[in-house]
C-alpha cells in the first residue's frame, strides 16, 4: 500500500530526517496559508497522487506540470486554484490520468547534487537491501538499464541490522565526503530503522539531495507499507480509505475481498489469486479483458460472496459475468446460496457463467438449478471461458 | 517413493482448536494421514473428537507423540512464533497454511532456520500432499491419484485444476507441492524440482508458476543442467498488470523478471514446454510425457 508523499513526510520526520518545512493544502486559501508560514524562498507546489512523473505530467486542463516552483504566497495560491480539482496525466498514470484533491507546499531549497536512495525487501535474498546511486532526481530504472555500475546495493542481515559503519561505507560509495559523509550516514540508518520498524516494503527517496549550506535534504519521498502488517499499525491502516481512488475497489476492501479494477468487460469472481489470474488469461485468449481481478479467497462468507456479486454487478463496463469457484476450504453451495441471494436484490442485467468443481459442488450446482435464475453452467474452464465472451458480445 | 511426506509421516496440527484447524485436521484424518497430536496453548489435556490429544507446547506433543511434521494454522501474528516453536522443537517439517504473515516477519524466520534441518512449506500455501498416503494441507484430498507426476506450484486453487485435469486423464501424482504465494516463504520451486529430480516414484514434473520473483527461472536453470525428467509448466499473470499485488503478496510485477514473458523466455530457452492455456494443462502434461 503506497500512501502520499504528504503522509509519507509526516511519518518520515517523526524519525528525524532532514525534510523541508511544508504542509499539506486542499484549497487555494489554504495553499496561500501555509506559504505564508514558510520563511524560504522559493517554494514548491506539488500534486499529491500515487504515480510517478508528475514534473514532466500535464493536467486535462492543458496546464503543465505537477510540480510547480513559486516565487511567493500568492503566486502558490494561483498554482493551487489551476491544480486542484485537476486531473494530472503522466508517463505512469495512464491516459485518464489522476485526480489531484491535495496539494503539498514546501520550501524548496537550492540543490547541489541529487542522490538517489531506497530500502526493500529483496525476496530472491530473503532480507532487506539498500540501493543507492549517485545519479538521483531521474528515473532510477534508467539508470539500471543504461549505467547498471551506478547503482550500488548492499544487503543487510535481518539479525544484526543495518550498523553505522556500513551506512557509513554506503555513504561513501554515493560519492560523499566530509561532514556530509556522516549526515547521509546518519540518514541511511534512520531511514532503515524507519523501515523495520513501520513494515515497509518500500522506501524510496529520490532525489536525497545535498543542498546549500552542506545540508542533506529530502527531496522526494515515496513509501509502501506491507499490506499484511497493516494490522500491527492502526495509524498506518487508516490512511487506506483516502488512497483508493477506484469506487469498486473501495467497496471490495470494506468487505475484505482482493480486487483490483481493470478495464476490460467480463466480471470475474474466482477463488484463490493463482485460478482468478489463469481465469483472467483465458479469457484473453479467448478475445476478450476482464473488468476486474476479484479473488474471494479460501475463507469467505456468504455476505462476501453477496458484497462480491454486487461489485459486479454494479460496474457499468461488465457485459458478462464469469463464476469459477474450485472449492478446497471455500465450498461450492456456499458460493451458490450467497449468489443466490444476490440475485434476489437485484436482477442480474448481464448474462452470468459458473463454474463450479472441488467441494460440493453438486450440491451448489442443484442450488443454482433450482433457483430457476438465468444462469449458464459450465464443466470446464474452456467451456466457461467460451461462453462468458459468447454472452459478453450477444450482451454488448 | 515420494517428496517430503508419506505413510510414516506423523502430523501435528498447530491451532488445531480453532475453526479453520480442526476442519482441516478432520480432513486429513479422514484422508488416512496419521494426525497424531494438535497444539494450543492452554488447551493443553484436551482431545479433538476423542482421538487427537491436545497440548500446550510443540515440545510436549513431539515428547509424547514422535510427531514429526507440523500443519499450522495459528492466525498471521501469532504464525511466524509458531513456526519456530515447531523448529526449535526439532520438527522436521512445517507446513504452515496461514495467509497474511508480515513480511519481515519470514525474513526473520528464514533467518533462524538457515543452516537447521527443518523444511518449511509456505507460508500461504494449500500444503503437501502425496496421494493415497498422505494429505498435510488443505487440498481437497479426492481430486488426487497416486502416479508419476510430480506437481510443484506457487498457487492454491490453480493447483487444484492442475490436478483435477491430470486425474481427469488418468495421470496419477507422486506429490503435490504448493509452495505459497508469499514473497518471502520457505522451500522454493528450484528446491522441490530438485526433490522430483531425486525421486524415483517421479517419472515427470508439472510446475505452476505465476508472475513476481525470479523463482521460475532458477527452476529452469537447475532442470536444464540437471534433469532429464519430462517436464512441463504454466504460468499464470499473462494479464496482470505492472504494480498491482494480485491477491498474492508475492504476485506483483516490480521487474522485468517478474513477468510472464520473462518467465515464458527463461522455460524456452531450457527446453521446457510452456502451457498456454489454463485449460490445456493436462494435455499439455500428457504431451510432454509422450
Amino acid at each position: 500500500m503506497n500512501v502520499f508523499e504528504y503522509q509519507a513526510r509526516d511519518l518520515l520526520a517523526r524519525y528525524g530526517l532532514p525534510i523541508p518545512p511544508g504542509h499539506v493544502a486542499s484549497s487555494p486559501e489554504e495553499a496561500r496559508q501555509v506559504a505564508e508560514g514558510l520563511t524560504k524562498r522559493p517554494l514548491v507546489v506539488k500534486a499529491q497522487i500515487l504515480a510517478g512523473g508528475r514534473g514532466k505530467g500535464r493536467f486535462l486542463s492543458g496546464f503543465t506540470g505537477g510540480v510547480r516552483l513559486c516565487g511567493d504566497p500568492a503566486q502558490v495560491e494561483g498554482v493551487a486554484r489551476a491544480m486542484l480539482g485537476g486531473v494530472l496525466v503522466t508517463a505512469q498514470t495512464g491516459p485518464e490520468g489522476r485526480p489531484v484533491n491535495r496539494l503539498l507546499v514546501a520550501e524548496a531549497p537550492q540543490i547541489v547534487r541529487e542522490l538517489y536512495l531506497a530500502i526493500l525487501i529483496d525476496r530472491e535474498r530473503r532480507c532487506p537491501a539498500l540501493v543507492g546511486s549517485s545519479r538521483g532526481g531521474v528515473d532510477i530504472e534508467e539508470v539500471a538499464r543504461k549505467n547498471p555500475e551506478e547503482i550500488y546495493r548492499i544487503w543487510i542481515d535481518p539479525q544484526s541490522g543495518l550498523w553505522p559503519y556500513q551506512a557509513r561505507g554506503f555513504a561513501a560509495r554515493l560519492g560523499l565526503r566530509g561532514s556530509l559523509l556522516n549526515r547521509a550516514a546518519d540518514v541511511v540508518v534512520r531511514l532503515y530503522r524507519f523501515f523495520c520498524e513501520n513494515d515497509a516494503s518500500l522506501v524510496e527517496i529520490n532525489p536525497l539531495a545535498v543542498v546549500e549550506d552542506e545540508e542533506i535534504a529530502v527531496i522526494d519521498a515515496k513509501v509502501g507499507f506491507d499490506e499484511n502488517a497493516l494490522f500491527r499499525h492502526p495509524e498506518i491502516a487508516g490512511y487506506r480509505e483516502e488512497l483508493i481512488e477506484d469506487t469498486r475497489e473501495a467497496e471490495a476492501m470494506k468487505a475484505r475481498l482482493n480486487y483490483v479494477g481493470l478495464s476490460g468487460e467480463i466480471g470475474c469472481m474466482v477463488n484463490g489469486a493463482g485460478l482468478a489470474m489463469a481465469t483472467m488469461d483465458i479469457l484473453q485468449r479467448c478475445g476478450a479483458e476482464p473488468a476486474n481481478f476479484l479473488d474471494v479467497g479460501g475463507g469467505a462468507d456468504q455476505d462476501q460472496v453477496v458484497k462480491a456479486f454486487g461489485i459486479l454487478m454494479a460496474d457499468p463496463k461488465v457485459r458478462s459475468i464469469l463464476v469459477h469457484i474450485f472449492g478446497g476450504i471455500m465450498r461450492c453451495d456456499l458460493i451458490a446460496r450467497g449468489m443466490v441471494e444476490a440475485l434476489s436484490h437485484a436482477k442480474p442485467k448481464v448474462p452470468i457463467v459458473v463454474r463450479l468443481q472441488g467441494t460440493n459442488f453438486e450440491e451448489g450446482k442443484e442450488i443454482l438449478q433450482r433457483s430457476g435464475l438465468p444462469i449458464r453452467t459450465a464443466d470446464d474452464l474452456a467451456d466457461a471461458a467460451e461462453q462468458a465472451v459468447a454472452a459478453a458480445r450477444e450482451a454488448g | 517413493m515420494s517428496i517430503l511426506v508419506d505413510r510414516s509421516t506423523r502430523v501435528v496440527v498447530q491451532g488445531i482448536t480453532g475453526k479453520a484447524g480442526t476442519f482441516h485436521a478432520r480432513a486429513c484424518l479422514d484422508y488416512g494421514t496419521s494426525v497424531v497430536a494438535g497444539v494450543t496453548p492452554g488447551r493443553g489435556g484436551q482431545k479433538l473428537d476423542e482421538r487427537v490429544p491436545v497440548f500446550d507446547s510443540v515440545a510436549e506433543a513431539k515428547e509424547a507423540t514422535g510427531c514429526n511434521a507440523s500443519l499450522i494454522f495459528v492466525p498471521a501474528p501469532g504464525a511466524a512464533d509458531a513456526i519456530l516453536e515447531a523448529a526449535a522443537a526439532g520438527i522436521g517439517l512445517i507446513v504452515c497454511i496461514t495467509e497474511g504473515i508480515p513480511t519481515i516477519d519470514m525474513v526473520r524466520v528464514l533467518a533462524c532456520l538457515e543452516g537447521k534441518e527443518t523444511r518449511l512449506i509456505g507460508p500461504n500455501c494449500p500444503g503437501v500432499i502425496t496421494p493415497a498416503e498422505c494429505k498435510i494441507g488443505i487440498m481437497p484430498g479426492y481430486i488426487h491419484r497416486p502416479g508419476p507426476v510430480g506437481v510443484v506450484s506457487r498457487s492454491g486453487t490453480l493447483t487444484y485444476e492442475a490436478v483435477w485435469q491430470l486425474s481427469q486423464r488418468g495421470i496419477g501424482q507422486s506429490s503435490c507441492v504448493g509452495i505459497g504465494g508469499d514473497p518471502v516463504h520457505g522451500l522454493g520451486l528450484r528446491e522441490v524440482v530438485e526433490m522430483f529430480e531425486g525421486d524415483p516414484a517421479t517419472e515427470a514434473i508439472l510446475i505452476i508458476g505465476e508472475i513476481g520473483g525470479f523463482e521460475e527461472q532458477e527452476a529452469a536453470a537447475f532442470w536444464k543442467t540437471s534433469s532429464r525428467k519430462p517436464i512441463a509448466a504454466f504460468l499464470a499473470g499473462a494479464t496482470a498488470p505492472p504494480g498491482r499485488r494480485m491477491g498474492h503478496a508475492g504476485a506483483v510485477i516490480t521487474g522485468a523478471a517478474g513477468t510472464v514473458k520473462a518467465k515464458m523466455e527463461a522455460f524456452e530457452a531450457a527446453g521446457i514446454p510452456v502451457i498456454l492455456s489454463p485449460a490445456e494443462i493436462g494435455s499439455g502434461m500428457a504431451r510432454a510425457m509422450a
